[in-house]
Formats: structure tokens, sequence, C-alpha cells
């Protein structure tokens, strides 16, 4: 008799927390990224891949709101502004340039919000800038470079010839390739951003006596270089961060790209459960291979997912203990944060190949073990 | 610095220049007859290439591609005449600059509406790919080549066009009043129709040429839309002579600027610092050029008087 009363107290308590909860533990997520103009793939890899975490959680009580940013600072931070002050979201994500994240993480976590970022990971945001609040669920940006260093060294290159676009991510790359790379270098050239003819650099590279080339050129410009480069008859070894390599845009480099080494943090073939299932059902939700991006969305709204679950996101400090603690089940395999809220992971050198019509990647091996970012001792939370 | 390295540079600079003059070209026949500034430009030149990229696609002929991108690039030039421009005319430059801006974002989107967000795939043909030994030594891409030819041909043939045919007298004669020809019994509107849907292909053609060495994009024509509006003042708003000098200028000036700027000063500053200020430098060279030139020469190199 006693224990069924007491059994029907927990269930009137439990009916009652579920109600309650139901009423109000709604969790509002704002998303700002690139939906239009010429960054425009990266944006919607992400927001496919969160939202397909999503849908897969059948969750019900995270509302998703999602803007387009047209890749311009000042129209993110109004969104921004928007978004926090007059749609009253908890967390916010989604934005896949450093310059953009530049203009809103640090106002959207100042007013007390959570940022996950999917993509972007200006160094400023990783070192003295971080934030308790803030957490990437991508990468430092320096990282997949750092890992290219480190490939060309374990490749026996001793003497590259590195380029990228004369912008602060631009630096950040050759910064991070030259921390780990041994060897000397035959060149260092900033191109103009957005620039779309190489054939002035490339004669640069035959002439320079380099046996190997890095280059970090997202978008548009890397195909640019990539097709232009395969057409010049220098045939030396090319390393690059993902970027220029990724699912969206390796259809449109085509043969040039077969067999470039490129680093990353994801692959498709990484072997896990969740892995597997992400890129199956990603291609039967969207009729496309996902994209590194698309994994870092899927990452992103899971964490998110997994921190809902343990914590009532109007306690800031539990939800960001619960999303500390990262308990959820990575496409990378193991996951976790360093004390700078950055990911301390595995990034795998990977070569382009095809497979039947497809252009995809292949890991190699991994290029950088568990590694964290060269900031991570600048935070101070 | 070898001479083989320089003279690789310069051949570099002859082809994007005469890739700009096919730009050029159309933006300043049509500035020139109608006084149109038509923003727009670079929609025609991301159509041409979507156009072949797709053709190319489905039936494997760069040839057909070709001209898929001058059919398509006209088709949408003539089309675009049709139902906006030609409202505004009589508008003061401002409107046109409005109306045309607005046509450049229904372009990107209509573009990405159709084809997706990510860029296309269109390749040179197996036939003129790889590069040739040129005397001296000098390996170059046998693609770039063909670009160089091809534009100096296109160059010549409007060239001809323009001095030789009657519709090239009517071109001038627009040029010089509009009133007094529409007067003498030219049918203007076919004219400007006609003058439009030219400098479509023309830009179009650009495109599709382009679009085979770099990425086919939503967006891809706006870059090349600044620096062919330099050239035409340069060259002097209107006149295709002007249109050719001052592309071959700009894509000299651009292309070893950015070679050669960082190295001189290498030769006087620590080579990072070099590299970051001859390469700012370099981007700025056009526009020191186009300063320059205006200084000397108000209405351009060959420009009528204002």
């Amino acid at each position: 008799m006693k224990t069924t009363l007491k059994a029907l107290s927990t269930a009137a308590v439990a009916a009652l927390a579920m109600t309650a909860g139901a009423a109000q533990a709604e969790v509002k997520v704002g998303m700002i990224t690139t939906l239009s103009g010429g960054g425009a793939g990266l944006g919607i890899d992400v927001r496919d891949g969160f939202m397909l975490a999503i849908k897969q959680s059948g969750r019900t009580d995270i509302e998703v709101v999602i803007e387009d940013d047209q890749r311009k600072p000042d129209v993110a931070v109004q969104l921004a502004d928007k978004m926090v002050q007059s749609e009253k979201v908890d967390v916010m994500t989604g934005i896949i340039w450093s310059n953009l994240a530049m203009a809103v993480v640090p106002s959207v976590t100042a007013q007390g919000k959570f940022y996950l970022s999917p993509n972007a990971g200006p160094s400023a945001l990783a070192g003295r800038g971080c934030h308790e609040n803030y957490f990437n669920v991508a990468w430092q940006n320096d990282n997949l470079h750092e890992a290219a260093g480190a490939y060309a060294n374990s490749a026996g290159y001793g003497k590259s010839f590195i380029l990228a676009p004369n912008y602060p991510a631009g630096k950040d790359a050759l910064t991070g390739y030259k921390r780990f790379f041994e060897g000397d270098l035959a060149g260092e050239l900033y191109t103009k951003l957005g620039q779309t003819d190489y054939a002035a650099e490339i004669a640069q590279i035959r002439a320079s006596g380099a046996d190997s080339v890095f280059f970090f050129l997202p978008g548009g410009m890397g195909i640019a270089f990539l097709k232009q480069y395969a057409d010049s008859g220098v045939d030396l070894p090319v390393v690059g961060p993902a970027f220029s390599f990724d699912q969206g845009i390796l259809q449109a480099v085509g043969g040039a790209a077969l067999g470039v080494v490129n680093t990353s943090q994801w692959n498709k073939d990484i072997d896990n459960a969740t892995n597997a299932a992400f890129v199956d059902s990603f291609q039967a939700e969207y009729g496309r291979l996902p994209s590194l991006y698309a994994s870092q969305g899927f990452d992103t709204a899971n964490l998110l997912i997994s921190a809902v679950e343990k914590a009532d996101v109007s306690d800031a400090d539990a939800f960001r203990a619960a999303l500390k603690a990262a308990e959820f089940d990575s496409t990378r395999g193991d996951f976790a944060f360093g004390d700078n809220h950055h990911p301390i992971q595995n990034i795998y050198a990977r070569e382009v190949i095809q497979e039947g019509d497809v252009f995809t990647n292949k890991i190699l091996g991994v290029a950088l073990e568990n590694h964290s970012d060269a900031y991570a001792g600048d935070c101070k939370m | 610095m070898t001479f083989v390295l320089f003279a690789e540079q310069v051949l570099n600079g002859l082809q994007f220049g005469i890739m700009l003059f096919l730009m050029a070209a159309g933006l300043t026949l049509i500035f020139g007859v109608m006084g149109l500034i038509n923003l727009a430009h670079g929609s025609l030149y991301m159509i041409g290439a979507f156009a072949a990229a797709a053709v190319a696609g489905a039936t494997g002929s760069f040839l057909l591609a070709l001209i898929a991108a001058l059919a398509a690039a006209a088709a949408a030039g003539a089309l675009v005449e049709i139902v906006v421009i030609r409202r505004l005319y009589d508008k003061d430059h401002l409107d046109q600059v409005l109306a045309t801006f607005a046509l450049i974002l229904i372009f990107s989107e209509g573009t990405r509406w159709v084809f997706g967000s990510f860029p296309l795939f269109l390749n040179i043909p197996e036939t003129l790919s790889g590069p040739v030994t040129l005397p001296g030594g000098i390996q170059y891409p046998l693609y770039r080549i063909t670009l160089i030819v091809a534009g100096l041909l296109v160059a010549v043939g409007l060239g001809l066009l323009i001095s030789r045919t009657r519709i090239g007298i009517q071109i001038r004669a627009g040029e010089n009043d509009r009133e007094m020809i529409a007067a003498l019994g030219i049918d203007i509107s076919r004219l400007y129709t006609l003058v439009f849907a030219l400098g479509a292909a023309l830009a179009g053609l650009a495109g599709a040429l382009v679009g085979a060495i770099q990425s086919v994009q939503v967006g891809m024509g706006e870059p090349v839309l600044i620096l062919a509006f330099v050239v035409i003042v340069i060259g002097g708003i209107g006149s295709i002579k002007g249109a050719l000098i001052g592309s071959l200028l700009v894509g000299l000036t651009d292309t070893l600027g950015g070679v050669f700027l960082p190295q001189l000063f290498k030769l006087v500053m620590e080579p990072s610092a070099a590299t970051n200020l001859g390469s700012s430098l370099a981007s700025m060279a056009i526009y020191i050029l186009m300063g320059a030139v205006l200084i000397w020469r108000p209405t351009g190199l060959f420009g009528a008087r204002a």
C-alpha cells in the first residue's frame, strides 16, 4: 500500500515536471549562416547537417531560427542583435567566416548567450579573447594547416613553396604551416583575396626550385588554382587543408585534384557507427555526399542536444558544464574540449580519389594526434 | 629573375588583358552608343560560363559549349535590353546603376535557383590541355595561348565590323549623335538591341573561355566587371581601340606588378615586410595607373572630348 502511494506520488511529480518542462524548457537556437552569394555552399552544408541531427533526435523542444548573413559582417551583426533582443534565443550558432564571427561572437557571449561555432575558429577567440560561453565544435583556424606542415615533414618534403590569400585567415594558414614544417621555404606568397588567375604564381613556383607546394585557397580560388596548376606542367606534390577539397567543390575541380593530399579532422570513412549512420542518412535526406562542413553542423547539433538532455538552458552554469563535458557521439569518434573550449582531436591526412563518377577523399593516416591549438595557453577562464 | 620567367609573366599579363578586353569591349560599346552604365555586364559573363558548363556537361563538346555561351549571353542581353534597359536610356546614370544593380541580384539568385550553390565543372578540352614549349625554352599552357589568339581574332573582327560594315557605321554614328541617326531613318531601337546583344555575347564568350580554367560559380562576374570599368576609363569611354590598349595595360600592370613589386622591395627591406608591402602596392597598381592616366588625359587614352 505504502509503495503504491509512493509510486503514485512520484508519477504525479514526474507528470508535473513534464508539463512544466514542456511549457518552459524549450530551447531556442539562432542560426546565422551564409545561404546566398559566393560562399553559400558551406552555410547550406552546415545548416543541413545541423537540421538532420535535430530531426533524428525527434525532439520538439528545440526551435531553430535560421537567417542568411550573405557573407556580410554588417548583416550578421544586425541579425545577431535581432535574434538576441527580439527573438530571445538561448544559443547561437552557424557562422562560417572568421571575420563575421569576430563581429558577432564577442557581443553575443557578452550578453550571456551561448555560441557554438560550427566552423570559424579565429585565433583571437581561442587565446586571450576566449569566453566561457563560446564553444568551437570544428577547429581552431590554424589546426588543419599545422597538420599539413606535419604531413609534409613525414612525407620528406624539405623545400616548400607556400601561398595563401592576403587576409587574416590566410596569414594564420601560413603561420600554422610554418609552425610545424621543419624544412626550408622556397617562397612565400600572399595572393589577392578572391583572385581567380594564378598563372603568375604558378610561374614563380616553377622557377623556385621547390619540392612541394602548400596552399590555402578556400572555395572558388582553390578550384581555379588546382585547374591551372594541373594544366601548367608543374608536377610538384601539393598539400593543403580540406577547405579546397571538400565534397562540394571536388566535383568542380574534377581530375585535377586526384591524388592531392589534404588535411581534415573528418572524413566519410572514419570508422565509427555514428559516422556511418550520418553519411548514409545525409545522403538519403539530401541526395548528396556530406562535406566536412555538414559533419561539423551535425556534431554541433548533437553537442547541443546532449547538453539540453542534461541541463536546463536557463541554468547557465549547469548548461555550460554539460556542453563542456561534450558527451555526445561525434562523427569524428573521440571528441573532447580543451580548457579554451576548442576541440582536442585527431587530424588526418586524406587523399583525393575517384569512386565511380564521384570525386571524394580517403584517409591515409593520422597527421596530428589529439591535437589542441597554439593559443590555449593564453586563455584564462 | 630569368628571362624565361619574365617572358612567361608577360604572356600571363597579355592573356589576362585579352580576356579583360572581351568584357570591356561590350561595356564600352554599350556606354558609347547608348550612354548606359551597365553593372549587369558581369552577370552576362556568368551566364556564358554557366551555359558553357551545362552544355559541356551534357554533350562533352567544348565547341558546342562555346556556341551555347555566345547564344545564351546574347539572348539574355537582348531580353534584358528589351524588357528593362530600354526604359532607362533617358534616365540619369543613378537610375541606370540602381536598375542594373538589381539585375545583378536577380541573375545571381536566379542562377543559384537553377544550378544550385555549388560551383560547376567546366574543363579545358583534351586537345588543348597541357603545356607546350615555346622558343627560348618557355613552358606555357597551350590553352592560354589559344585564349590569346582567340581574343586577338575577336579584337580584329570587332575592329573590322566597326570600321568596314554598315552596322559599324551605324554604331559609330550612334556614338556621335543619337538623334541625328534616328532622324536619318535608322531603326534606333533595333540597333540598340543589337549592340547590347553583341556586347553580351562577348562577355558570355569571355565567361566560357575563362570558366574553363577558373571556377564556374555564382558571383564570378563582379570582380571582372570592376576591372573592366577600370579598363574603359583608362582607354577612354566608347573607344574599342582604347578598350584594347587599356585591357593590355591593365593586364600587364596587374600581373607584372604582382610579381615584381615584392621582389623590388626585397632589395631594400627584409623579405616578409617586402612581401606585405609589395603585395599591397601591387593590388593598388592598376588604380594608380588609372589615376595617372586620368591626370594626364582626363578623358582616357582614346576618349572623345568630354
